[in-house]
């Protein structure tokens, strides 16, 4: 668009007007050839790593497949037995309740911080980093043993709690409490979000929260009146990125139940759950449909974030 | 006023030192822990080991059989090498979203969005499974060769809104001056979208160190595992015993993202808050 306004200006306008369609045809050509040129690679792997993966597993998900012998046609199977499998079931269980209780934990503690943080304190860029850090470290094996151990029968959490003379559970060990010490660890990385609301806080409208002062409203009222309804895309945009990574959670559940999902299936996220069919027993038809089906839900959660988005979310032009 | 401003900033101060200190504890004490002799390790919540050792490290770095110099290096090649693939990659098709005008430009976008919101389960499977006619299990090019080709469309969508807020006229003054597109892309764009070429290498760099299930799915041999495998071979191994190397090693694996995070946190910071990230 404005390319062509360059090369406008250096042809006379009266040339233009006969010139124009051959030229305009051979540069339409020229920028189908460098864009293309450029976008190749991305090209490239989208079909072979994205678009062609997908069709084969939509594929794969219709038949029986070990890897080492060819797929066999088996049509909806698969998709029938998902939902006689009690640990499917339960897998789903325990992963609706992960996102339900865990991105709104962490969304509430990042907006909390934000907004503590958003009053022009002192060592502003001291708090941002630290706060910042367990959300850039969390996803690794070493957290995960580190979580392990601090909730484990003799671990940090009982110990502290040892000092107001409350005995704690054993974390880990107990089908009742083992999927919350994950929801915790999800918590605790609340920094991404986190700097996401600092940076829409410092947007808003100073006059608002002025004539808001000058009102005399409480800090409660401005908070549910100003701050969050002028933040709600942001609250939007987290919403739906941290949903999506939650639907993926895999190493904190693999490592503190050694792999398994223990105790009683109690930590089996999905991901978890289609690991182990995928690649512990090789049922990779099996696996393909898990695969769907959680596309699928990812799918559904996002559409209708974006349709209630109308409802509440608040986007001034 | 403005003591009571001064005191309300105090309160704050406090409340948030609290949350602070109670985030970061457990990797004071993980450090603390792993400098103590074993029988320490659950004795006490005070970080610091009364009895100092290192004897956790010189243990746990060879207790899989294999060396933590293999994985490590592993990790770092891996890493490093999905750096540089992901940041060539990415800025070509960035550049090509951002400032070229082609059929379909639109509609490509929009896949790339698209792919975004994809859940990498979804291609897990049959990846696996075209990599394994390919016979590349078990080596790194599954980790890396899909980088190649800006697999994570992320990264592409960040430098596209980078390479938004640089001025037209720029490129249309190099254009002028008879520089085509690559030369544009080389001489005029890379050099400023530097700020988003940093963001980019520095958490590529950080999650693919940190990545998991990838490197668990594709790497089978114990001279190919990466740090996040060697250290779970060692979990594995150890459940039971010798907790003292497996804090150990656990602090090696988070010392070469902590490094990076820390000389880099400045400009990372401003970069996730100003570009909205994952």
């Amino acid at each position: 668009m404005s390319e062509n306004s360059g090369v406008a200006v250096l042809d006379p306008p009266v040339q233009e007007e006969a010139a124009a369609p051959v030229r305009r045809k051979r540069k339409r050509h020229k920028h189908n050839l460098a864009g293309y040129g450029f976008l190749a690679p991305w090209l490239i792997g989208l079909f072979a790593f994205t678009l062609i993966p997908m069709v084969y597993s939509l594929y794969l998900s219709l038949t029986k497949f070990n890897l080492l012998t060819a797929p066999q046609w088996t049509g909806l199977d698969n998709y029938v037995r998902l939902f006689s499998d009690e640990r499917y079931l339960q897998s789903i269980k325990v992963t609706l309740l992960y996102v339900v209780t865990s991105v709104p934990l962490k969304l509430a503690a990042a907006l909390l911080v934000a907004v503590a943080l958003n009053r022009g304190l002192k060592a502003l860029g001291f708090y941002r980093a630290t706060f910042y850090l367990p959300s850039l470290l969390g996803a690794s094996v070493a957290v995960s043993v580190m979580w392990r151990q601090i909730f484990s029968r003799d671990g940090l959490v009982n110990q502290f709690l040892g000092l107001f003379g409350v005995q704690g559970a054993d974390w880990i060990g107990d089908p009742r409490y083992a999927m919350w010490t994950l929801v915790v660890l999800s918590a605790w990385q609340f920094g991404t979000p986190m700097l996401i609301f600092l940076a829409g806080l410092k947007q808003l409208p100073q006059d608002l929260y002025e004539a808001a002062a000058i009102d005399g409203a409480g800090r409660f009222t401005v908070f549910f009146k100003i701050t969050l309804p002028l933040l709600s895309p942001m609250v939007f945009f987290n919403l739906v990125l941290e949903t999506i990574n939650a639907f993926q959670t895999f190493t904190p559940a693999y490592v503190i139940s050694n792999g398994l999902g223990g105790p009683i299936d109690s930590t089996l996220l999905y991901t978890l759950y289609l690991y182990l069919k995928g690649f512990g027993s090789m049922q990779m038809g099996y696996a393909s449909a898990m695969a769907w089906v959680l596309f699928a839900v990812i799918g559904l959660f996002t559409a209708v974030y974006f349709w209630s988005a109308r409802r509440w979310v608040n986007y001034a032009d | 006023m403005q003591t009571k401003k001064k005191n309300s900033h105090w309160r704050a101060h406090a409340v948030l030192l609290v949350v602070l200190v109670a985030m970061i504890y457990p990797m004071v004490w993980l450090v603390g822990a792993s400098f103590k002799p074993e029988n320490q390790i659950f004795s006490t919540m005070n970080p610091l080991p009364l009895a100092f050792t290192i004897g956790n490290y010189v243990n746990g770095w060879t207790a899989t059989g294999t060396s933590f110099t293999v994985y490590l290096s592993n990790s770092l090649t891996v890493s490093l090498v999905t750096v540089v693939a992901n940041v060539a990659s990415c800025s070509v098709a960035a550049y090509a979203f951002a400032r070229l005008d082609f059929a379909f430009r639109k509609f490509w976008f929009g896949v790339m969005l698209g792919t975004m919101m994809l859940p990498f389960q979804a291609t897990l499977i049959p990846q696996y499974a075209i990599f394994y006619q390919l016979n590349w299990i078990n080596t790194f090019l599954p980790l890396v060769v899909p980088y190649l080709l800006a697999y994570d469309a992320f990264f592409i969508f960040l430098m596209v809104q980078f390479i938004r807020g640089i001025p037209r006229e720029l490129d249309e003054a190099a254009e002028l001056d008879g520089a085509g597109h690559v030369r544009v892309f080389f001489s005029v764009i890379l050099p400023l979208l530097k700020p988003a070429l940093l963001t980019t290498t520095i958490l590529t760099f950080i999650w693919t160190f940190n990545d998991f299930l990838r490197q668990l799915v594709y790497l089978s041999d114990h001279s190919r595992y990466t740090a996040p495998l060697g250290l779970n071979a060692f979990v594995d191994r150890a459940s039971g015993s010798s907790y003292g190397g497996m804090l150990a090693m656990s602090v090696v694996t988070l010392v070469p993202t902590v490094a990076v995070f820390l000389i880099s946190q400045r400009r990372l910071v401003e970069g996730v808050a100003t570009t909205g990230i994952k």
